[in-house]
């Protein structure tokens, strides 16, 4: 086969694909799969339906009162090393707003959810969003565990004078 | 159209580049011919017949390896990076590089083999080893099947045998090999991973002694060792069990048995000649090399029943913890050794033409194929004959006391005018063998029943060895081979006299091997290993647990940040979170001081590392991973105020992550002072 016919050869082909160029027909998209965000179906449709609660899996979170000192106390560790670096717990802005009077400002469902669903808040929760806005470093997903969070919350309340 | 100077390029890059003077490719030979005549009528009217790139891809290739964008490739390949030292990461069938992982070099990228934690890892009997020669790679293995837990590397030139954790792609272990003068016959593993073998490719002295250097020296002194190194199962730990002293000759490739034959290791050998010197010519006389089998479940029996004799010795074994970050180092001191002459009938020889290079054990277990780099033929043999064979004592001799079994007593038989210098085969699990042809630059595809030649490819230029995804295991998955190319030349745009190397997927689906895709590789690729991708992706580290991490000098937020001194040592405890760092004005260090930055990143989400470098350090900077605490040391040579920041971009205020260590003459009064300053302007308190 000579080199002038396979030239020729090659050519045709690239027209015929040139003159395919409209078609519809999609590339292989079956390599592979996708990772998917665990989770993100059932987050959006706590969302729909009552936007103060923030997105992500807790839609009712239970307070009692006098508060939990177990909880209070791994709250602070977890504060210490995951939280502190950006979050006073007065009301001065640091990297983050200041965590006082955060109890009172949201929803502790909206709090649980912002904490362990960082990233679906910062993209679609108008209120974290908003915030993203003032301090714009995205909140860092800390990846606390769920008793982490409710410890937060705790710590969160204790810090705001809640007995 | 061929340009005039592209065949004479073609033909040239495979003189040149074989570098033999026996060349007798049919095709190259008639286009010399040609070329001798006229070379600029050739140019113009007649091509080289090897295929070039637009015959050789048909239409559909790109379609076979397009992997849109966010969608994941079937396969991890894990591909040795050569003389680099380290091992890449690649997707396939995209070829996109998805990660070099450091193992017997140091890496300017993360800091292994830089930062304080990681410099154990390269530790040796002989002092730190910067930069090693990394060859060939074995996945753990689960009844013959890739299990996903591990992956095995060799070092070459300092011999050692690394472990990678396949959850983290991190290097975990490395384990010095002793009595070993290159590890290239190595890591290959049994196929419940009891062992990962370690074969000394350079015959040396045993003990490290010192002998003269001559042929009669040689055959007097020199002894070849293979090492057998236990694994252990939970943690993958490695240790030597014993080693095998095998007279002086090069162990080049190696194989366990699977199926009816585990229990057995396979070998192939050079220069049983015995020549220390000039082996491209003294180590190619023999018309055959050997085979070496060892029934390593025998040789276990002995080490249980007391035969292995302790030796004195003095090797590393390396190990990095993931809840420390920190590697450490321990010395061993004798290595049990095995004399097949004292404890005999556990080592055979099978004659191999001729100074084989693969020694290749087919998925069923039954098949062995040596590949004679300079042999016409490919020889395979039967697992069953060879045992028959050692039961009937069919041997034709011995060689220094261990038995030779005859040639035609262990053949299945023999594929006959395959291509010129046969490497390395694989198998696709259908019955069907590749072949790599180095000198013929082609893959050859061969039935291993009855050894017909069924399909060859061209490869671009001078392939090693090849890989068929599981092409090592009792089921390969047969959808693809990779040929690892020596030469690249001019398949990319040029960069200069130094060019990647080159690999090359065929789909092997068809009958026929079907060209999709070139992709350039690190380092020069010898073997390589393929797994599916869903055997690993679900067990990924993400992030190591800050609550978990037992730095001794870690910083648990950012309270625990500090600045200690101890004589001319400070230690600073710094944290990084997007976007500070914890302290971030240092003053009170002074010239000569040991300043060690002990950098713990508090963050909790992937694929958030932070970058630490002070100007002027001539050691290093850090990259340190989410809940990692790393360390640089650094000594400041001259007072000054000396900027630090992070390297590795982490948000829209990185660019701030920065900070000022201030260094003042050695024996000022200065204090130690460090901190995080107050927040300026004044605080705004967010809603």
């Amino acid at each position: 086969m000579s080199r002038k016919f396979l030239f020729l050869s090659f050519l045709s082909f690239a027209l015929i694909v040139a003159s395919c160029g409209g078609n519809s027909e999609q590339p292989a998209q079956t390599q592979g799969s996708t990772l998917k965000e665990p989770g993100e179906d059932d987050a959006n449709k706590v969302a729909a339906s009552d936007p103060s609660v923030g997105i992500g899996k807790y839609d009712k979170v239970e307070l009692s009162t006098p508060l939990d000192n177990g909880m209070i106390k791994a709250g602070e560790q977890a504060y210490d090393v995951k939280c502190g670096s950006c979050h006073k717990l007065t009301d001065e802005k640091l990297v983050g707003p200041g965590w006082k009077g955060v109890t009172e400002r949201r929803k502790p469902e909206w709090i649980m959810n912002f904490v362990t669903n960082v990233d679906v808040m910062l993209d679609k929760d108008a209120e974290a969003q908003a915030m993203l806005e003032v301090c714009m470093v995205r909140m860092p997903n800390q990846n606390l565990s769920d008793a982490e969070a409710r410890s937060l919350l705790e710590f969160m309340r204790h810090n705001d004078g809640v007995k | 159209m061929l340009k005039p100077g592209a065949f004479w390029n073609l033909c040239a890059t495979m003189t040149e580049l074989n570098n033999i003077k026996i060349i007798t490719h049919k095709y190259f030979m008639k286009n010399l011919s040609i070329v001798a005549l006229s070379l600029v009528a050739l140019a113009a009217t007649q091509g080289c017949k090897m295929k070039s790139t637009e015959s050789a891809v048909s239409g559909d290739a790109a379609s076979k390896v397009y992997v849109a964008p966010g969608k994941y490739d079937e396969f991890y390949t894990f591909v040795s990076g050569g003389f680099s030292g380290q091992v890449s990461v690649y997707g396939i069938p995209s070829g996109r590089l998805l990660k070099v992982i450091p193992v017997f070099s140091q890496n300017p990228e993360n800091g292994y083999g830089y930062n304080e934690e990681t410099k154990p890892m390269l530790q040796t009997t002989h002092g730190f080893i910067p930069w090693d020669d990394q060859h060939h790679l074995a996945l753990s293995q689960t009844n013959g099947e890739h299990d996903g837990r591990w992956l095995f590397a060799n070092a070459n030139n300092s011999p050692r045998v690394a472990r990678i954790d396949l959850k983290s792609f991190t290097t975990e272990e490395v384990l010095e090999i002793p009595n070993s003068g290159g590890n290239h016959s190595s890591p290959f593993i049994t196929e419940n991973t009891e062992y990962v073998i370690a074969g000394t490719r350079f015959a040396i002295p045993i003990g490290n002694a010192e002998a003269s250097l001559s042929n009669e020296s040689f055959k007097a002194n020199f002894k070849s060792t293979v090492s057998f190194i236990g694994v252990n199962q939970e943690s993958g730990h490695m240790g030597i069990s014993f080693q095998v002293i095998l007279p002086g000759m090069d162990l080049d490739l190696s194989r366990a048995g699977k199926g009816p034959s585990h229990g057995w290791f396979f070998f192939s050998t050079y220069n049983t000649e015995q020549a220390s010197t000039l082996l491209e010519v003294n180590a190619s006389q023999k018309d055959k090399d050997f085979i070496v089998a060892i029934n390593w479940k025998k040789a276990e029996e002995y080490v249980k029943a007391g035969k292995a004799k302790k030796m004195a010795t003095e090797y590393y074994h390396n190990t990095l913890n993931h809840e420390t970050h920190m590697a450490t180092s321990e010395i061993i001191k004798e290595v049990l050794t095995l004399d097949p002459n004292e404890s005999k009938d556990f080592v055979y020889l099978i004659p191999c033409p001729k100074s084989p290079h693969g020694c290749d054990v087919d998925p069923t277990g039954e098949y062995i194929v040596g590949s004679g780099k300079l042999a016409a033929l490919i020889p395979v043999f039967s697992f069953k004959k060879i045992t028959d064979a050692i039961a009937a004592k069919t041997f034709e001799g011995e060689y220094y006391g261990i038995p030779v079994i005859k040639y035609e007593a262990a053949l299945h038989g023999e594929v006959k005018k395959p291509g010129l210098g046969p490497l390395h085969t694989e198998f696709d699990g259908k019955g069907n063998a590749y072949t790599s042809f180095f000198v013929s630059s082609e893959i050859v595809k061969w039935s291993i029943k009855d050894l017909k030649i069924l399909d060859r490819v061209p490869t671009y230029y001078s392939i090693g060895h090849l890989m068929v995804p599981g092409g090592d295991t009792k089921k390969p998955y047969g959808k693809y081979v990779i040929a690892y190319n020596k030469i690249t030349k001019d398949r990319y745009l040029p960069t200069g006299p130094e060019l990647a190397q080159s690999a090359q997927l065929y789909s092997i689906e068809g009958d026929k091997m079907q060209l999709l895709l070139d992709f350039p590789t690190i380092g020069e690729p010898h073997y390589a290993q393929g797994i599916l991708a869903s055997k690993i992706k679900d067990q990924n580290v993400k992030i190591y647990d800050i609550n978990k991490n037992k730095h001794p000098y870690v910083s648990m937020g950012e309270k625990a940040t500090k600045v200690t001194r101890v004589g001319n040592r400070v230690d600073v405890y710094m944290t990084a979170i997007r976007s500070h760092l914890t302290p971030d004005n240092i003053e009170g260090v002074q010239v000569g001081d040991e300043v060690y930055f002990h950098v713990t990143n508090l963050e909790q989400d992937w694929d958030v590392p932070h970058g630490f470098a002070v100007k002027h350090a001539d050691n290093a900077e850090l990259l340190v991973m989410p809940g990692e605490t790393a360390t640089l040391k650094f000594v400041p040579k001259k007072s000054g105020v000396y900027p630090f920041y992070c390297t590795d971009f982490c948000s829209a205020l990185h660019q701030e992550m920065q900070g000022y260590l201030r260094v003042s003459p050695k024996g000022t009064a200065t204090p130690l002072k460090w901190g995080t300053g107050k927040t300026d302007p004044e605080p705004v308190a967010a809603k």
